[in-house]
């Protein structure tokens, strides 16, 4: 009776100890692991040329994305294969490259290049071939006219009227709201489209444009045009720089021993200006930091913590995940969606699908039913905060202690 | 109207920058006046020289004088093998502008794979110092490096006149086979220049990583300014090659402060084209 007692005694720890390792093991087994044959998307980024500074962000950003949803299941099943072909930053290279991604390596699907540029050559060829494509970094919205080409990142139909008022806002929230704003932008076209925005909506408001100025994109020498910003001694000066511009004026305003009051940068290289000693507190635009609220949102501090630690193998100076980054998240999440969604590869069940439905994206939730299929914008105003970009407008997204520092 | 101020400061900031354009014209005018080779590779090995300039500063904090004793050496010694392999293959003027875009695309994509596409800045305490003269200021690093440039351009016009090596190069570019006849070996003096074109490169890559930023496709960034000005200051004239440098320079900042900045890349090819139109004798 003791011996049998003691039987029972034993299988029910064994029992639970199965049971046990079933909870523990079953969502594993359960999961199911993609199989079959892969789902193809193809697309491009400029891996050299002018624009791989921040192409790299992308690639390092695609690449986690293509992970996490093999991970999830993949593609209806089937794994999910990024076939990224370099386009140099040359619209004619990208346009070959989709030309031969869809008719020669017969992609199931494709993804959106990084750029303006780019963007509209590979989206000729989308349309020409009825293919459904996602886009994160397209800055002059109405140029979007093809109707299964979708946006992942919140700049809304309209960010050159949109965009300035954000930025006007901020800045009426300052102490001493400033009252002449100078506007130097690069002739670049989604820099200047939203230059000539801001000049519109700050004269509608009653402010001064002492001092508006074009350059041309991949200017060299920015002494004259500092010259010109010190003598016009505006309160704000907004720049509609790329890449390393805002650094080269600031530093050659440095120069002439002159620190504009305040200063906003439209797309600015985003390490280099938070680590100048000229970026102290500098604004800039954006959709997404590394903080609260947005790492609240599911999936984002383990997608933040992916980058960082993938951007810091690839020796990339500033590791951290910001909109550039989140652009190309939101671009896989939308195509991720939208498969699923549709239940299908076929591009017109796809696009169909994304533009009746609300996705949840990195940025939150996004809809397509706006003019150029884009939703409502989601423009928020960072500044540099010891060495850090932090979200200070509106104040709604900016984390807890954190807010606009005055100049 | 802009401001006398406005004025004064835009024609120093030109000079000063076009001291930049005058510094890497240099090298290449030597190269295409007295080698008949067009080394467009040189834009690459002078940013190659920066990247290393950045490297030894940030990763081993060398300062930039220190480094260019390694880097301007070494930076000549590439010069030589380069043109060994010029000679080797018996380039000529044509096929040098080929072989060394392909040289420059190589020297890019390595210099991307090792420090990547992303920026880099040599942040140093003194890159932003400035002299206050008046109601002007002047940046030291630009004044340094004018200076630089013409220590280097009045020494290498000197030499170029005043010696027997430097007369010999002239004369071996005038005429090869007779200067040969006279006992010039044009082939032993080709690989000198090569070196010290490539050397003056490194000079101008140690300059480079201190004042701009850094990033492989900016490669490419000078390369039309500077063809102005190598042809406006006359090929392998180094003299000439400042002097035009600073004319473009200067002609650029005051478009960009008297019309628009926008002005600026139309001056120095309006430049060129004037002077060619005009051809004064004075160049």
């Amino acid at each position: 009776m003791i011996d049998r007692m003691g039987a029972w005694r034993r299988r029910g720890v064994l029992a639970g100890m199965l049971s046990s390792a079933a909870v523990v093991t079953a969502p594993s087994l359960l999961r199911a692991v993609p199989s079959g044959q892969p789902v193809k998307v193809g697309g491009t980024l400029s891996l050299t040329g002018f624009l791989a500074q921040t192409a790299i962000i992308h690639k390092i950003a695609a690449e986690i994305m293509v992970e996490e949803i093999n991970g999830r299941n993949g593609f209806l099943g089937r794994p999910v294969e990024y076939v990224l072909l370099d386009d140099q930053s040359k619209p004619d290279v990208a346009r070959s490259l989709y030309e031969k991604l869809i008719t020669v390596d017969k992609v199931d699907l494709i993804m959106g290049p990084y750029a303006t540029a780019p963007i509209l050559a590979a989206m000729g060829v989308a349309q020409r071939y009825g293919k459904v494509i996602m886009q994160s970094s397209m800055g002059i919205p109405k140029l979007q006219t093809y109707d299964m080409a979708f946006p992942a990142t919140p700049f809304g139909p309209e960010p050159d009227k949109t965009y300035p008022n954000v930025v006007l806002d901020a800045m009426a929230s300052l102490p001493n709201p400033p009252k002449s704003v100078t506007i130097v932008t690069s002739k670049f076209p989604s820099a200047q489209f939203n230059a000539v925005g801001m000049r519109t909506e700050t004269e509608k408001r009653g402010l001064k444009v002492p001092l508006y100025l074009e350059y041309e994109a991949g200017n060299r020498d920015f002494g004259a045009i500092a010259a010109r910003v010190k003598e016009a001694n505006a309160d704000f000066l907004w720049v509609g720089s790329l890449g390393l511009e805002s650094n080269q004026l600031l530093e050659a305003l440095r120069k002439l021993d002159y620190v504009p009051k305040t200063s906003f940068h439209l797309y600015p290289a985003t390490g280099p200006l938070a680590l100048s000693p000229d970026g102290n507190l500098v604004w800039s635009s954006t959709f997404l930091e590394p903080d609260e609220p947005f790492m609240s949102r599911p999936g984002v501090k383990k997608i933040a913590e992916l980058y960082k630690e993938r951007a810091t193998k690839a020796n990339l100076p500033y590791p951290i995940i910001d909109a550039q980054a989140a652009g190309m998240i939101a671009a896989w999440q939308i195509l991720e969606a939208g498969v699923n969604g549709a239940k299908s590869l076929d591009d017109k069940q796809i696009a169909a699908y994304l533009k009746k439905s609300v996705v949840d994206t990195i940025y939150g939730p996004t809809k397509f039913d706006g003019k150029y299929n884009h939703g409502e914008p989601a423009q928020l105003i960072r500044q540099v905060q010891n060495k850090e970009w932090k979200v200070v407008w509106p104040k709604q997204f900016a984390a807890p202690g954190v807010k606009l520092i005055p100049t | 109207m802009p401001s006398a101020t406005l004025l004064g400061q835009a024609l120093i900031s030109g000079v000063l920058a076009g001291g930049m354009y005058g510094l890497l014209a240099l090298g290449l005018s030597l190269s295409w006046g007295l080698l008949r080779l067009v080394n467009l590779s040189h834009f690459a090995l002078a940013f190659l020289a920066a990247y290393l300039t950045y490297e030894l500063g940030t990763t081993y904090h060398v300062a930039p004088w220190w480094s260019a004793m390694v880097v301007v050496p070494a930076m000549f010694l590439i010069g030589l093998a380069q043109h060994w392999l010029f000679d080797r293959f018996k380039v000529n003027e044509l096929a040098s502008l080929l072989i060394t875009f392909s040289f420059a695309v190589v020297l890019e994509v390595g210099i991307q794979l090792y420090w990547t596409a992303d920026y880099r800045r040599f942040e140093t305490h003194y890159s932003a110092l400035s002299i206050k003269v008046g109601a002007f200021y002047i940046p030291v690093l630009e004044l340094v490096l004018c200076l630089v440039a013409g220590v280097l351009a009045w020494g290498t016009w000197l030499w170029l006149r005043r010696t027997y090596v430097g007369k010999a190069l002239r004369a071996a570019a005038e005429d090869a086979e007779i200067a040969a006849a006279y006992g010039i070996d044009h082939r032993k003096l080709a690989y000198l220049l090569s070196g010290m074109g490539a050397a003056y490169a490194g000079v101008a890559g140690t300059f480079i990583a201190l004042i701009a930023t850094l990033a492989p496709a900016q490669i490419w960034a000078w390369l039309g300014v500077v063809f102005a000005v190598v042809i406006i200051g006359r090929l392998g004239n180094p003299l000439g090659a400042l002097l035009a440098g600073m004319l473009i320079g200067a002609s650029e900042s005051l478009a960009m402060a008297v019309f628009a900045p926008a002005w600026a890349p139309v001056v120095s090819f309006s430049v060129l084209i004037v002077i060619l139109l005009w051809d004064p004798e004075w160049l």
